[in-house]
């Protein structure tokens, strides 16, 4: 239940996002197409915790933030080895160990590693995942480890 | 009015540093698909782009449009792209993965380590 509230709540503010219309018939409107859509979303058993995610703390946004910073400073290291002379490539396939305890802590760790240019996740089996780094520093365990440590911080209320 | 005139200066000045910043950042990301030599190293090239060059485009573009609709639907897109593009990303690697292309001069490979043996033939480009 709580589930199909938070996701007619988050659909309705997506439709007055996109539409910015306030007339009571349209809002009406509105109303009744985001109804229709949680109905359906609960009769296809959509409602769990993958596709309303209300079990994440609501200080996701500071972690995704940090993580801004930490995408502008691995760019900034990999325009300087695509810029550089001699690029000083140093391709590696490293087995990450994923310390999370949910599935959505997977997914946004392994999206998070990703995200930051220098690393992406190859390949995922429980509890591990396979990264290509493009470079030694990229590769560093303990990088990984403070992705790992902020995201157990959000995963679970 | 003297305010306004100064605020307006202000957020030009900053959408004009974001423009240059994320237009240095994708000029330096294609230059990386074209310089890097293989698909595993052009991948993080085309995620130079996709990450902070879009994104810097979009913060710049929002420093523009001020507190209006159009600003939600810029930071929409933003948020859109922070999910979509390392999913996207994910998957060109793991086809290239499973089609046996490896990355060129591999320093370090645990791949047995996650998998466990590899049953398939190696394929060098």
């Amino acid at each position: 239940m709580t589930k199909a509230v938070g996701l007619l709540v988050a659909l309705f503010a997506l439709w007055l996002a996109l539409s910015g219309y306030f007339k009571p018939f349209l809002l009406s409107l509105g109303v009744l197409s985001c109804l229709f859509t949680v109905y359906l979303a609960s009769r296809m058993k959509l409602l769990d915790d993958e596709a309303v995610p209300l079990q994440l703390r609501l200080s996701l946004p500071l972690y995704w933030s940090w993580l801004g910073g930490e995408i502008f400073k691995s760019a900034v290291a990999v325009s300087k080895v695509i810029l550089s002379r001699d690029m000083q490539l140093n391709q590696q396939l490293i087995a990450v160990p994923s310390p999370l305890k949910t599935d959505m802590g997977h997914v946004i760790f392994a999206n998070s590693i990703t995200l930051t240019p220098g690393t992406v996740t190859v390949e995922a089996v429980p509890g591990k995942f396979l990264v290509h780094a493009l470079t030694e520093e990229a590769s560093a365990a303990e990088g990984f480890q403070e992705i790992a440590r902020r995201v157990a911080a959000v995963e679970t209320r | 009015m003297m305010d306004q005139a100064l605020l307006d200066l202000a957020l030009d000045i900053a959408s004009a540093i974001t423009f240059t910043v994320g237009g240095a950042f994708v000029l330096i990301g294609a230059f990386g698909l074209v310089r890097l030599p293989d698909v595993w190293s052009r991948i993080h090239a085309a995620g130079v782009i996709d990450t902070v060059g879009a994104e810097l485009i979009l913060l710049g573009m929002m420093f523009q449009t001020g507190l209006t609709q159009t600003t939600l639907k810029l930071a929409l897109i933003g948020l859109f792209l922070f999910v979509t593009g390392p999913t996207a990303t994910h998957a060109v690697a793991n086809a290239s993965f499973v089609a046996g292309l490896r990355p060129v001069r591999l320093r370090r490979n645990e791949t047995a380590d996650v998998l466990g043996e590899q049953p398939r033939k190696e394929m060098q480009p």
